[in-house]
């Protein structure tokens, strides 16, 4: 007789397998259906940029190939498909997109912006309340949603925010190496372009390094970038927040949280059954 | 009568509107997966629907069923959640998705058998003492006919196998009306019969929804799709239910052809109105109108 465990690996494989003997019986098909649609839904909700680029029936046959070989490994579908971008750049149709593994890891970087911990970010004032003869040794931390990403062979932070975008610009890209830095000092995500500089800087706070040391190596990164305008700009996308010495911040809260909910589709519904019929591409 | 009345599905293109809306004994219900986040808007809109209306956290991925068990990371998460915002009602379903270190974004079936049983009342007691809280279990919507897939250890009614999980476990039945309806028509059974055999006692919420008929088998296989109204079979069995149990907090769940807002307000208003009529409670003229 079939254990209970024996049952459920056998339905489990049967629900990817396309040969099980489950599959003929008409009401496998609505548990076999609702499962891929549950997780097509979820990595459609997750690449938007994505989506808009190669379209909704290509997003979706990728989608599918991506399921069979990485299941969600725990139940918050707004963080599956952390391995999509990767998948994406040895996925052989897409050779002829070198950007668009890129653009996945921007859309991925929005997502994890979007989940992150809330912190006040530190302001510019309290930036400038720093005591001058201690700046070089303070040592400051990257917000807890902060995220940032060189990409050395597309224009992807371009690319990715023109299909972030509601209105389109059709203007001439330049074809040139970029970076993002994406933040979420409150409620909604906010998203810039982050040079060498920048993304040096920001790898050194995140190892513990000085604001000295931060800025040495944002200037072995790009010799003569304007240090002072790159730190005013990571302030003003509240991508810092306070480490040490911690005195010198005090918190408090946001008299004025943002009254708007980030624009993003709630990728988990209840896991409604579709029907029986295949529908995915 | 019971402080929750009739209850609506959160949305996320509702927000706003669910948390300055004022009509009367409304509560809210979400799947606490989708707020499994360390910070941001998701939990801050949340607090706002839960400083005016109750919560309700209905589980889709308790695995409840499965032979591996709760993901128990997904477990203290749960319970985190359920601390901060205090729902009143925790509810699950009476199905598996946890398997082999994956999760399949499904309610899948479960064989009625004394092995089921064990591994079920086994599971609901690590959930409800994590939880600190009485768990609802939801009878699922079936498809297939499993009872004798594993042989002879198959011969529990799913009324019979509900009444004896309450009773094992401690836990609550959540009766999804829509449910049993679509499982009637998809198995042949008589759902009348079903709704007049559950015990009463044991059952702390109702579930309402729409159903679609399946587009190559047609009315053969209805489809537990949540995108519609409620259909009128599954209002006639609702009023028979709660004119024999008496009201329970009844949500109105719609996930997909979204309607607005006030639409969603208007169905949930019929449930109201139904609750308040079989517990003897003067109808007070039009409460859902006297919104803020």
């Amino acid at each position: 007789m079939t254990t209970l465990a024996e049952y459920q690996r056998g339905f489990a494989a049967a629900l990817l397998a396309d040969d099980a003997p489950l599959a003929a019986m008409p009401g496998f098909a609505v548990y076999r259906n609702t499962l891929m649609k549950a997780c097509v839904d979820a990595l459609e909700a997750n690449f938007p940029a994505v989506t808009r680029l190669v379209g909704e029936e290509w997003m979706r046959a990728a989608a599918t190939r991506y399921v069979h070989g990485a299941l969600p490994a725990g139940p918050m579908l707004l963080d599956y498909g952390s391995t999509f971008p990767d998948f994406l750049a040895a996925f052989e149709p897409a050779a002829s997109l070198p950007w668009l593994p890129d653009v996945a890891r921007l859309d991925r970087l929005w997502i994890e912006a979007h989940m992150a911990a809330d912190a006040e970010p530190m302001d510019a004032s309290r930036f400038a309340a720093i005591d001058p003869s201690a700046m070089l040794d303070v040592r400051v931390q990257p917000h807890p949603s902060a995220r940032w990403c060189w990409c050395e062979h597309s224009p992807a932070h371009t690319i990715w925010s023109r299909n972030r975008a509601e209105h389109v610009d059709e203007a001439q890209i330049e074809w040139q190496p970029e970076g993002t830095l994406v933040t979420r000092p409150q409620e909604v995500v906010l998203y810039r372009p982050l040079g060498p500089a920048g993304i040096a800087f920001m790898d050194a706070c995140a190892t513990g390094a000085s604001l000295g040391e931060a800025t040495l190596a944002a200037l072995d990164a790009e010799p003569g970038a304007a240090v002072p305008a790159l730190i005013a700009s990571l302030l003003e996308a509240g991508a810092l927040s306070a480490l040490l010495p911690a005195s010198r911040f005090e918190s408090h809260p946001d008299p004025h949280p943002d009254p708007h909910p980030d624009p993003h589709p709630d990728p988990h519904p209840d896991p409604r059954p579709t029907q029986s019929e295949q529908r995915n591409p | 009568m019971h402080p929750l009345t009739a209850g609506l599905g959160l949305k996320p293109v509702h927000y706003s509107e669910a948390a300055e809306c004022a009509a009367a004994g409304l509560w809210f219900e979400v799947h606490p997966e989708n707020y499994l986040v360390d910070g941001g808007p998701r939990l801050a809109w949340l607090d706002r629907v839960r400083s005016r209306h109750p919560l309700s956290f209905h589980s889709v991925a308790l695995s409840l069923a499965g032979t591996d068990g709760p993901d128990p990371a997904f477990l203290d998460r749960l319970a985190r959640l359920v601390d901060r915002f205090e729902p009143a009602l925790v509810s699950g379903h009476l199905a598996w998705n946890r398997c082999d270190g994956h999760h399949l974004p499904d309610l899948l079936p479960v064989p009625r058998t004394h092995e089921s049983l064990d591994c079920i009342v086994s599971n609901l007691g690590r959930v409800q003492d994590r939880l600190k809280r009485q768990l609802a279990v939801e009878n699922p919507s079936h498809y297939l006919a499993l009872d004798h897939s594993l042989g002879e250890d198959a011969a529990l009614g799913e009324v019979a196998f509900l009444a004896t999980l309450a009773t094992r476990s401690g836990c609550a039945l959540l009766v999804d009306v829509n449910n049993v309806h679509v499982s009637a028509n998809n198995l042949g059974f008589d759902a009348g019969a079903w709704i007049d055999a559950v015990p009463a006692a044991p059952i702390a919420e109702l579930h309402l929804a729409g159903h679609s008929t399946d587009p190559a088998l047609g009315a053969a296989l209805l489809v537990d799709s949540h995108d519609a109204p409620v259909a009128p079979a599954v209002w006639a069995l609702y009023e028979r239910l709660i004119e024999r149990i008496g009201p329970r907090p009844t949500l109105v769940e719609r996930d997909g052809n979204v309607p607005s807002f006030d639409t969603l307000l208007d169905e949930r208003a019929r449930a109201d109105r139904l609750l308040r009529a079989c517990a003897g409670v003067p109808r007070t003229q039009n409460p859902l109108r006297a919104v803020a």
